[in-house]
């Protein structure tokens, strides 16, 4: 019983800084990738020059059966900003563990998770904030959408577990490479599954073979959910695909990392 | 049993078939330096590691600050700081940022202070607001050494905390730990130098294939050994002497 009381003031201790502890972490690396140049053109500068090329320089020649080209590219180009952050978390996760900055954290009176998730929610977060830039560039060159409040949350969501599913892959990849090529390399599918789907072009035009994985691959169905809602259109069954592939690839990921964590810790 | 910080009996660990620790001993007193000496691969990395919480042992009896690792871990952490082989800090941090993220980890009420108060203790207040990345070997491991001592824990551990610093360097960090152990925190450093044993510890043990198989003091050490015979020899001066009698001068 008492060992019962103690456990419990044991368990109070850390509970009660564990929102603290969490804010110090996720200071620590938003520090990081502000003041990574690196991290800021790849994950908002390069997207933006990518809608600019598309929509500039190849979007005339693509028939998307809408008018306006912006409204059609900005949902993949959210999804490629997303794609093309998470690779720093593996690469900044990998040098925690390799300069012995974790083995600290672990000796200290902290919850050894608030270590991990101090990485996976800063990825959640800039993410947020690249995004909303790049959505801003985008009002500039032209995109409009009638989507109501209610929409937008909808398409703020789907975008979040898209973030968290892929932060957790990341975060496999990261905890368990043995060099830093390896936690980086991660990176790569991840980059390309957006550029085959329904992102850019829209699938009929691809050949059989990769007509099939474009459409069967968890990006199409997350791209059509964000269009439809972005233009008030039905969503259909897509959002059901685009939800079940996102909370599947976070479950599986996020308990695979967390073995490795353990493992590690 | 309260005048020991740490108590070490009958540890025992193995990584698969490897048995590394079988059947080791030691006490250390509590605000004493005490040095674990031993070859590479030896086991002494395990053995911090297992006094940290980092590890589990197999079997045997390990307290620390009183408490048993295993059925109190986060009361351990709670009167202990690891510096570890390689410096544990943030580059892209800069000095200050480092100590101030572990003083709020350690929820001090006054962050900044603690911060200002232990750059200038390790004489870093100049480089404080440059990024870690761009400190030299020996800043990096003063900036290391100032993360542990954030918050006064009562028992520091440092494992091979003068691996690749130059001499100067090294006498510098001895000033740490001596000052340190003044003020009464207990201090286990491991070490391959023999000499930093010789200048700091007040008790040393030597680990050989899984257990210690001598202890005491620098004094009752040398005991062991045959009487010295007396012999007159011109006495050389060591290239260490040299080295830093010129970069003395210099500095003048």
């Amino acid at each position: 019983m008492q060992l019962l009381v103690k456990k419990r003031n044991k368990m109070e201790t850390t509970k009660k800084y564990f929102l603290i502890d969490m804010g110090v972490m996720i200071g620590r690396s938003m520090r990081h990738v502000f003041r990574s140049m690196d991290t800021i053109i790849t994950v908002t500068i390069m997207p933006i020059a990518m809608m600019l090329l598309f929509v500039y320089v190849l979007g005339g020649a693509i028939k998307t059966g809408t008018d306006n080209y912006v409204n059609y590219v900005l949902p993949g180009i959210l999804l490629i900003a997303v794609a093309n952050s998470v690779g720093y978390v593996s690469y900044r996760l990998f040098l925690d563990v390799q300069q012995g900055i974790f083995e600290r954290f672990n000796s200290m009176p902290i919850a050894r998770s608030v270590a991990l998730w101090g990485h996976v929610l800063t990825s959640l977060v800039s993410n947020v904030i690249s995004i909303a830039v790049i959505i801003l560039v985008a009002l500039l060159m032209g995109f409009r959408s009638p989507a109501g409040v209610l929409q937008w949350l909808a398409v703020a969501g789907i975008l979040a577990l898209f973030t968290l599913a892929l932060t957790w892959i990341a975060a496999i990849a990261g905890l368990s490479a043995k060099t830093i090529d390896g936690a980086a390399a991660i990176a790569y599918p991840i980059h390309f599954l957006p550029l085959i789907s329904s992102a850019f072009v829209p699938t009929q035009s691809m050949p059989g073979p990769v007509r099939a994985f474009a459409e069967h691959q968890p990006v199409t169905s997350i791209v059509e959910t964000i269009r439809a809602l972005l233009f008030s259109q039905p969503v259909g069954n897509q959002i059901w695909i685009a939800l079940s592939w996102c909370i599947g690839i976070m479950f599986v990921a996020y308990t695979l990392a967390m073995r490795v964590y353990k493992k590690r810790g | 049993m309260q005048n020991n910080s740490i108590q070490v009996k009958g540890l025992q660990k193995s990584y698969k078939q490897l048995h590394v620790l079988k059947g080791v001993d030691f006490e250390v007193e509590k605000g004493s330096i005490f040095a674990l000496l031993g070859s590479n691969g030896t086991g002494k990395t395990t053995i911090v590691k297992i006094l940290s919480t980092l590890l589990k042992q197999d079997s045997g009896n390990v307290s620390v600050n009183g408490f048993d690792v295993l059925l109190k871990p986060q009361s351990v952490r709670q009167s202990i700081s690891l510096t570890g082989q390689f410096a544990a800090i943030d580059e892209v941090l800069t000095g200050r940022e480092n100590i101030t993220m572990i003083a709020r980890l350690r929820h001090l009420s006054n962050p900044r202070q603690v911060a200002d108060h232990l750059l200038k203790r390790i004489n870093l207040t100049d480089a404080a607001d440059r990024r870690a990345s761009t400190y030299s070997g020996g800043m990096r491991r003063r900036l290391d050494i100032a993360m542990s001592l954030v918050g006064n824990p009562p028992i520091i551990f440092l494992d091979e905390p003068t691996t690749g610093l130059d001499p100067e360097a090294r006498k510098e960090f001895w000033k740490i730990i001596k000052a340190l152990s003044g003020g009464g925190t207990t201090v286990f450093l491991t070490t391959q130098y023999l000499e930093e044993a010789e200048q700091l510890a007040d008790k040393i043990a030597i680990l050989h294939e899984g257990s210690i198989i001598v202890s005491g003091s620098f004094a009752e050490l040398k005991k062991l050994f045959p009487a010295t015979q007396v012999e007159f020899i011109e006495k050389q001066p060591t290239l260490e002497e040299i080295f830093l009698a010129i970069v003395g001068k210099k500095e003048k």
